[in-house]
């Protein structure tokens, strides 16, 4: 097995992940995020679909990991990936009466209230945990739903990948899968209705149907949670109302298909997404590596390609797999099945290279580690911080700060494998 | 006599797992074999069935030199004195 790099992450500094098909790879940098440390891959030939970072205790990193042979397992780090919890630490299974196994770990979610962590999984399933993702419990109210026998798989297979706590109510939770497209509880889990009033679905005689829909990434902004956008399986869209009617907006951009969509950690106005030619053809359009940024809600987007390969640039960036840090100038994060990693420290204006050469990036994600508001951001040339910026970190952040210096490693920690 | 089962090498940092676990008795199946594995290395059970009782798909069981994948499944029956192997099958990319 390679020898597994460790990385000292400091306070302050920006923690980026990289789940691929063959382990997770860590990166940091500071506040300016230019130069970029390397460690990994933890979990050498592993797939990991799923990172998370959950700072309401002090630092946790969480991984949903896929070895290959033996199954999928989710596990954690308390001190920024120098060990991570062993593979019987968390109980994230079917119960034996589901009739179903564990797949894949899609999507790892930290909740608005302390301590709560949800996770989407293949076959499409929601389970929510209270202690930071050692116990889990199936979400009966959306496992039993009757709509599941009609969920069926699309290419990446029938994946819940989505989940959305509503920031300030714990009981409104929203998903979204592929297929079924979004659903939402406003009770805590127990009820669910779908909620995809307008988004079209091409590929059934009925364009429009109350479910069944492909979507591939819902996002949505803590200080406007009404408003949500929706990369869907060709469409892109807006609601306003929390998901009950959604609107097209894809004007402006070379193509309505894709997989990736994050939203600006400051202003709600603004949202990434990377398009891919079609259905048929899922690459870059044109041959060109271009992030496309609306800073108006979705009524124009532009692209972003400064540093970005723009000949023969082939790319697929995979639906979790573009992110955002705290920081102001946003960083921006986004990895390729071929490998690379590339970021920017000005909120997508321009970019540059991380890593290359890696296994295919399935998932990124980052991290300020400690308080983001007290990380100190020199301005890169033309870069202005937003003007929505927020001044106060989340409550999340500030939690992380002060239990920072009380941060001991994981319980029954091990090295990865 | 003893059965013996083989662990591979990667389940073998497992709690109370190592590498070869003897289990006393005589079983009917390679099913009531497993059953007993588990009550002596209970993590073991999730890294090589499903939650829904079948063998992981890319897990192979071989009852001395044959793959229980061709003499009957779980159902295979378990002569004394033999091995049990659980190895990672060839597989992947």
């Amino acid at each position: 097995m390679p020898t597994v790099r460790d990385l000292r992450v400091r306070q302050g500094q920006v923690l980026l992940m990289a789940g691929t098909s063959k382990g997770v790879f860590l990166f940091a940098a500071g506040p300016k995020r230019e130069k970029w440390e390397r460690g990994g891959p933890h979990f050498a030939g592993s797939p990991a679909y799923a990172l998370g970072h959950d700072a309401t205790q002090g630092d946790r990193l969480l991984a949903g990991v896929e070895n290959p042979f033996y199954g999928p397992t989710l596990r954690w780090s308390d001190d920024l990936g120098r060990t991570w919890s062993e593979e019987t630490a968390s109980t994230l299974k079917f119960p034996e009466d589901a009739g179903v196994s564990l797949k894949r770990i899609w999507q790892i979610e930290p909740g608005s209230r302390n301590g709560t962590i949800y996770a989407g999984v293949e076959p499409s399933a929601l389970f929510v945990s209270h202690d930071r993702g050692a116990n889990w419990e199936l979400v009966r109210g959306l496992f039993d739903h009757p709509h599941r026998p009609q969920w069926t798989p699309g290419n990446g297979g029938q994946c819940l990948h989505t989940v959305l706590p509503h920031p300030s109510d714990p009981m409104q939770i929203t998903v979204a899968m592929s297929t079924g497209g979004v659903y939402r509880s406003e009770d805590g889990g127990r009820n669910w209705r779908p909620r995809n009033n307008g988004v079209r679905v091409d590929f059934m005689p009925d364009k429009y149907p109350e479910f069944g829909q492909c979507v591939h990434k819902v996002v949505r902004h803590a200080s406007r949670p009404a408003t949500l956008f929706l990369q869907n399986h060709g469409g892109l869209y807006r609601s306003d109302d929390n998901g009950d009617t959604w609107r097209d907006i894809a004007k402006g951009v070379p193509s309505d298909f894709g997989f990736c969509m994050a939203s600006h950690p400051h202003d709600p106005d603004v949202v990434y997404i990377v398009p891919l030619e079609a259905s048929l053809f899922r690459c870059t359009p044109e041959g060109k590596l271009r992030v496309y940024r609306t800073r108006d809600g979705g009524k124009s987007w532009e692209p972003l390609s400064k540093g970005l390969p723009q000949k023969d640039a082939n790319e697929v960036v995979l639906r979790d797999a573009l992110s955002v840090d705290r920081l102001n100038p946003a960083g921006v994060y986004f990895g390729t099945r071929s490998g690379k990693v590339y970021a920017s420290a000005d909120g997508g204006s321009s970019w540059r290279l991380v890593a290359d050469g890696l296994p295919p990036v399935l998932c990124v994600r980052a991290a300020v580690i400690g308080a983001p508001a007290k990380a100190r951001v020199p301005h890169a040339r033309g870069a202005k911080p937003t003007r929505k910026s927020a001044s106060r970190p989340p409550a999340r952040a500030k939690a992380s700060a002060s239990a920072a210096a009380k941060r001991k490693p994981a319980r029954r920690a091990s090295r990865s494998r | 006599m003893p059965v013996r089962v083989r662990l591979p090498a990667i389940l073998r940092d497992l709690p109370g797992a190592r590498a070869t676990v003897e289990l006393s008795g005589a079983f009917d199946s390679v099913s009531d074999a497993l059953d007993a594995l588990w009550r002596e290395v209970p993590a073991v059970r999730d890294r090589v069935l499903t939650e829904t009782g079948e063998v992981r798909e890319h897990v192979q069981l071989f009852v001395g030199m044959e793959s229980i994948r061709f003499t009957g499944g779980l159902a295979t029956a378990v002569p004394e004195n033999t091995e049990i192997h659980i190895v990672p099958a060839v597989s992947g990319g």
